[in-house]
Order: structure tokens, then sequence, then C-alpha cells
């Protein structure tokens, strides 16, 4: 099988063991870095002197609110090395010249043209190494009308047309609690990262990465683009509905409550969707349930796209009700058992708790000896035969590798640093 | 590596990924749209699928052409496939796992999402693969994984996304949990798969050594859920759905605009920020409550300011006091719907849309990366294909085969 080449995988190294990144970013772009270290890149965070600002975005370890102890913080910047930094002062910006000499990737998130203003835009750095990659990630780009535009993740979730897609139709529109432009952005900028690497293998030249998170997070809108491109239909959020599955307009129930939160279960078109309508209905009927009109459907001819509205109603009415006496964990049981389409609505605490992931080894343990803490973090976003992906090292204290790169690398000594520090440099 | 038939000229090469081949098994999202980014990139990727079976988005989803259904006019189809060369194959048939191998053969990436233990059983697991091409970078992206308990249980994009936490997460506190609209995380393990892909051929062309990639979705996208996984781990507790607010920060919300369901989202994160937003509004006399002037404050009457505010913003159209608030260096945004898009002004800058015509449904939108390269940039020129457009281009001008070959392929419905 398949498989066996992804568990001869040598622990230590991974696809970018070698390179070197430099991670200029803010909480706007944190998980771009990460992506590029948990696949082996040597991933250096650059802060300013005391740490950046994103050290203190909650929530905080034992509540306690402290640079070192930012649970949001230590989520994006495991794999990477630290060093703080000020690029405010010309020895600071020297250094990171220094720096970028040997670096394969720099990833930066300040406003557009605030690099520039400092003389470290890309013009200048391609100078110093023309293999460079630059990743400039912004909410709107480095260019363009909204390019000086400051917006957090709300404001993006707003521009991009997702923020449109989410919530009930009574009430205004909602964004997902944990920001999520930030995260496509960042993903974004890993995108972008590896796509002029790929293409610097062909030439040996570095490339300016432009990243939008406005752009990055509508990708998450597909298909609705479709809609109004081809029917100048304007898709419409509706909650816990799924629309624009049949040219009826009949709308399709997907969150369920249950006993213990809530379900995602569909009446679906398609083979799969007959397959797990049956299911159901047999599965009601061994529980002695009766499943009413949802009994009398011929899935066979059952067309998801001409339903009408009422039909739906009338299958959805028995449906809702036999759910609503599940639990979480009994529906996803059944649903595993009778291949049947459909999840609990997960809590953090229902996938901590999942035996897939248990069995799939995703977890990594990560020690924390100054929180005195060991925290399970997600490990890798992929399983690869030919090197490892995942947490490399834990998220780096203030300026924990000052030392090992101003002094081991750069040469600098010990004195000087202390210096540097004084002088509030690094 | 050969140049792409209708590319740039002859020995330039001016597209990041001008020269790979792709061949994807794979239909609807999660699979065919890291194809799209390659292909937007200048490779030449192979969508295959067949008469019998072709691609679920063609067969059942909407939007169609006039709202007509037909294998070669639904948009969702055609957003995730752009770019493309579409060519049938029957796996089932006699001798189609052999031309598939043929086609395996001449790739450099083979791209496949089907249920776990689907390709194996084809005759096309990534050990008979490297058969026929030792040095082959095989993505298999499911919704759990490959191995594992749940790795066969079958599934679709937006029902994992509930899996994964997002759903739990999204809606107000006082009501049930909302859809985030389609299959949300597909698109994360996109992104994923991209990196992904791209790693693996990087690595081949450095040591000439394939690689087999086992993505799940699922923990794709868990890497958008950290921080809440750490806080249960932390601190005990399972992260709620807050609607629009934030932890600290106020006001934190979406307030109406002129018009009929028209938003804009305008958030304070700092005292200077909420003296900003006061000038905007020309100082009204509520905004001058001591209370105000300090977050904490502003937190703990956060229904009070957002009543005012909302009366205020629905005086403005959404845009036009997008503009004046963030000219003024007030965080705000016009919640763009749908319809807005296409014609939002940033994203006509980014030239995110390429129209196109597309034989059957006429002048499509689709819809380039996120990210811009200074040097290689993408390039949207051809639209979605047909079911099976390339098939004689595909087999016998690519591939190489004799018109006699690929018409017995064709006459015993193998193609």
């Amino acid at each position: 099988m398949s498989t066996d080449a992804v568990d001869k995988v040598d622990p230590m190294t991974g696809m970018l063991t070698g390179y070197r990144v430099l991670d200029l970013t803010t909480e706007l772009a944190y998980l771009g870095g990460k992506i590029l270290g948990d696949l082996g890149a040597d991933v250096i965070k650059v802060e300013p002197p005391g740490g950046e600002a994103g050290r203190m975005i909650g929530p905080f370890c034992g509540d306690v609110p402290d640079p070192e102890r930012s649970l949001y913080w230590l989520a994006y910047n495991t794999s990477k090395r630290g060093l703080t930094l000020s690029l405010g002062t010309v020895r600071g910006r020297e250094l990171l010249k220094e720096l970028v000499s040997t670096a394969d990737f720099l990833v930066e998130s300040f406003s557009p043209g605030q690099l520039e203003e400092m003389g470290l835009g890309w013009e200048e750095l391609k100078l110093i190494n023309p293999k460079l990659i630059m990743v400039s990630v912004s909410p709107y780009g480095q260019t363009g009308p909204y390019r000086n535009y400051s917006a957090s993740d709300l404001e993006i979730m707003a521009t991009s047309g997702l923020l449109s897609l989410l919530g009930s139709p009574d009430r205004p529109p909602v964004r997902t609690s944990l920001p999520q432009s930030y995260l496509w952005a960042g993903m974004s900028s890993a995108m972008g990262a590896m796509v002029a690497h790929f293409r610097r293998g062909m030439d040996g030249r570095g490339q300016h990465v432009d990243v939008s998170a406005q752009a990055s997070t509508l990708w998450a809108t597909i298909p609705a683009p479709a809609f109004w491109d081809v029917l100048r239909q304007d898709v419409v959020r509706d909650g816990e509905f799924v629309t624009g599955r049949s040219i009826t307009g009949a709308k399709m129930r997907a969150v369920y409550k249950c006993q213990d939160g809530y379900l995602n279960f569909i009446i679906y078109g398609g083979a799969a969707g007959r397959g797990t309508n049956r299911a159901l209905v047999e599965w009601m009927r061994e529980e002695g349930f009766d499943p009413g009109y949802a009994g009398e459907v011929d899935w066979e001819s059952f067309d998801i796209t001409t339903v009408t509205q009422d039909e739906m109603d009338r299958i959805e009415g028995p449906v809702a009700e036999f759910l609503s006496r599940q639990t979480k964990q009994e529906f996803l049981t059944q649903a595993l058992e009778r291949r049947m389409l459909g999840y609990p609505v997960s809590t953090a605490e229902d996938i901590l708790a999942d035996e897939q992931l248990d069995a799939r080894g995703f977890w990594q343990e990560v020690e924390y000896p100054e929180l005195e803490q060991t925290f399970r973090h997600p490990g890798g976003f992929a399983k690869f035969s030919s090197g490892f992906c995942g947490v490399r090292r834990p998220a780096p204290r203030i300026g924990e590798h000052n030392s090992d790169v101003y002094h081991g690398e750069l040469g600098l000594s010990l004195d000087e640093i202390e210096t540097l520090a004084e002088n509030g440099v690094v | 590596m050969t140049s792409r038939g209708d590319g740039a000229g002859a020995g330039v090469s001016d597209e990041a990924c001008e020269g790979v081949k792709v061949v994807e098994f794979a239909a609807y999202a999660a699979g065919p749209v890291v194809g799209k980014h390659l292909a937007d990139l200048g490779a030449t990727v192979v969508h295959v699928e067949s008469w019998g079976r072709p691609d679920g988005f063609r067969a059942h989803y909407p939007p169609y052409a006039d709202n007509t259904p037909g294998l070669d006019r639904s948009g969702t189809f055609a957003v995730c496939n752009d770019s493309k060369y579409s060519v049938t194959i029957d796996l089932k048939a006699d001798g189609g796992v052999e031309v598939a191998k043929q086609a395996v053969a001449w790739a450099d990436v083979v791209i496949e999402n089907f249920t776990p233990g689907t390709v194996g059983r084809l005759g096309l697991g990534y050990e008979e693969l490297t058969e026929v091409n030792p040095s082959l970078v095989m993505l298999s992206s499911c919704n759990q994984g490959q191995t594992g308990p749940h790795a066969k249980h079958p599934g679709f994009g937006s029902q994992l996304t509930s899996l994964a936490g997002f759903t739990h997460l999204t809606g107000y506190p006082d009501a049930n949990p909302c859809l985030l609209y389609g299959p949300y995380i597909d698109f994360i393990g996109v992104g994923f798969g991209l990196i992904a892909v791209l790693a693996a051929l990087d690595h081949c062309r450095r040591t000439g050594e394939g690689t087999y990639i086992d993505l799940a979705q699922y923990e794709a996208g868990l890497q958008f859920m950290a921080p809440s996984l750490l806080e249960f781990e932390a601190n005990g507790r399972a992260m709620e759905r807050a609607g629009n607010r934030h932890p600290t920060a106020a006001p934190h919300g979406v307030y109406p605009c002129r018009g009929e369901d028209r938003w804009i989202a305008i958030s304070v994160s700092s005292d200077d920020e909420w003296r900003t937003l006061v000038e905007s509004m020309g100082n009204p006399e509520w905004a001058e409550d001591e209370t105000f002037q300090h977050e904490a404050g502003r937190k703990a009457k956060e229904d009070e300011i957002d009543s005012h505010l909302a009366r205020w913003t629905a005086e403005f159209s959404s845009g036009e006091l997008m503009e004046q608030l963030a000219e003024a260096g007030v965080r705000a945004g016009t919640v763009n719907r749908v319809q807005d898009i296409h014609s939002d002004p940033q994203y006509v800058h980014r030239g995110v849309w390429s129209p196109l015509e597309h034989p059957e449904m006429g002048v499509l939108n689709f819809m380039g990366p996120p990210y811009s390269l200074s040097e290689t940039p993408a390039r949207i020129e051809r639209p979605s294909p047909c079911l099976g457009e390339h098939n004689e281009e595909f087999f016998v001008e690519i591939l190489g085969m004799s018109r006699g070959e690929y018409e017995s392929l064709v006459d015993s419905g193998v193609c």
C-alpha cells in the first residue's frame, strides 16, 4: 500500500531542510513561516526588542496575560527560532541585511511601503541577494486603491466577500470567532513562496511575491462567484441551510440539534446522498422510529436538483425529530458504521478526543518548561514519504536565539551583543 | 521538460510551473483546484474523467448556464478547472488502467482524491504507478487520511468543516451555529496540497526521488483551528462562537448601511483609533461619554455603542463610508456581496478576474491566485474544458499514440 512509504520517513529531514527563512510577520501571516518550518526550513522569527505585539493576543496560558504565554502566538510560531532586532536603528538594519545575504526567503507583513521607507524594500534587498524570495503580505496588497487601508480580520472577511455568506438572513453577517483571514493570508504566503521557490530552481533567480489577505480569503467563497457569473444570482447567507443545490430554489437543512450539541447532516443527492438517505431511514426503523414521509421516498429516483421545498420540508421533519434524540458520539458511530455522510459539529474538546487523529499520530506533544506545561499541538498538514512534516521545535521565547545567530553565525562577540541590547538594537 | 502546446515561444519559459506535467484522477474541489493553481502557473494539467462518470461538479452541481443542466454547463465545475485539458478514460473498461498508466508515465505529478483504497483497487496505487514512473510525485487528498479507523468513511467538505470545529465557532452565542457556506475546508486542503506538491517537485529535482503525499483535509483544516485546540489543552475551555465581537476590542461589529441587506464592518483596537472614529463621525455628543474613551469602558458598554453606531452608519452607503473611514485611518470594510466582488476596485486592480469566453456558457470570470509574482505572474488564458475536449490532442499529439491506436480506444469505449 501507498502508505508504507510514509511510515519509513526519517524524522530529521524535511522537504525544505537546508533553506533559511527570515520571518518578519505580524499576526496577519504567522502561519506562512510556520508552514515552511514544519517542512524543515530554518525559520528565524525576527521581532522588535521586547517581543512583538502579537505576543499579547489572547487567550493566554492560565489566563495570565504575558508575552511568553499567548496561546495564539505559540500556536503559529512553532518550528521557528527567535531573534530580536530593531529595524528602527541603523545597526539593526545592517544586521538584517547581513542575514538577508544568506537567506533563501523573507516573509513580511509590514504596512505596504514601510520597509521601503527603512531602505529594506524589495529593490534594495534583491541587490544584496538576487536569489532571495521576498513575500509581502498585507490586508489588500502592495498596490491598488485599498493598499493603505488598515484592516483586522473582520474588515478583511467583509471585503473578501466571505462574510456576506455567513450567518442567518435575519441578522447581520457573522464571522468565525477564531480569525480566519489571517490564516488564509498566511497559507497563501507559503503557497506563493513555494511557487517562486520552484521557479528559482529553474533559473536561480528570486522574486517578489505580493499576497493579499482579502484575495486569499476570497478562495473560501467558491462556488458562490459562479452563481453571479452564470445566472446573475446573488447568493445570500442562509445560516443552517445549504443553498444552490437545486434549480427550484429548494434549500436543505444542514445543522440539526441533538442531545449534546449539533450535527451536520444533509438530505443529499448523487450516489453517496441516496445511500445516506436510505441508511438513515433504515437506522430510524431499527430504532423503532417512524420515518414518516422520509420512509415513503423512492431514493433511487430522488433528484436533489429538481426537488421542491415542500418535499424537502416533509422529509426533514421526521429526520430532525430522530436526530434530536442522538448524541454527537452516537451519530458519529452510526455514520461510520452505516457509511452515511455527516459529522457532528465538533468543539475543541471533541476534536482532541477523536480516535482517528490519535490513530494517525496527528498530535505532537511540545514541552514548555517555563510554563511547566506540555501541550498537544496539531501535527503536520500532510504526510510525505520523503521527509517529515510537522512541529520541529517549540515557539521561541523572546530573543531566545540571539546568541546562536549573532555570536555563533555572524561572529559578534558576546560583549558586542550586550552593548547592542543596551542600545535597544537587539 | 516539454513546453506547453499553446504557451509562449519555444525556449522561453516565463511561467513559474512551465513544463510541469500533471494528471488528475480527481473530482469536485479538493484535488482539482490544486491542479487549477498549477495550470494557472503554466503547468500542463490533464483532468481525467469518463463519459460514464464525469466529475460530480459537472453532473449535479448548479449553477448551470440558463439554469439548464448539462455536462459542460456547470459554473461550479468551471471555476475549479480553467486552464486544463479534459480527457476521458474509463478506468473500469478493459485496457483503461493501461491507458491511465501511459498518462502517468508521461506525468511529473498525479493528483487523486478518491475515497482511500480506491486507486489501489483499480491498480493505480502509488507502488504500481512508480513502476511506470519511479520519480512520481503523487498527492492523495481525502477527508480523513489514508490510514486509521475512519479512513474509508466517505464525506464532503461542507460536513468535514463541522467535524473540524469551524461551524461551532460561527454564529451568535444565543443561536444555532452557522455553516461556512460551502466546502470551506476543501480550499484549506487545496492550499496545503499545492505547497506539498511544489515541495515534492523541488525535492525531486534536487534528488531524483519521487514522493507520496497523504493529505487529510481534516488535518490540514485543523491548522486553522490551532489556538482553540491549545486553549483547551492549556485552560480546559472550549472556545465558543461570539457573533462579531472580539474578546477585548470594542466596538467590533457589522453595522447596517443604506439599502437592503447592506453592511459595513468596523473595528476599533485602541483608544487612538476610537478618537479617530469619533472625529470621523463629527464628534457626536454621545461619543464624548468619558467611559467610552478607554477600551475597558467601551467593552462594558458595547451594546450602547453599537446602537449609536448603527444609527449613524445607516445614513451612508457602505462603499462610501468605507472610503471615508478607511482614508481617515479607521478600520472599516464594506461587506461585499457576491454581486459586488467582480467589481471590487481592489480585486479589479490586482487582476483577480480573467474574463474568458466558454463555448457553452458565454463569458466567465475565472479567479486568479492570491499571490502575485513579480517575475513569473500566473496567466489564465483558457476556459474550463468541455468533457473530453482534448482527447485527441492529448493521446495523439502529447502521448504520441498513433491515430489508429487512439481510434480503437474510442471504439472500445476506453476513451
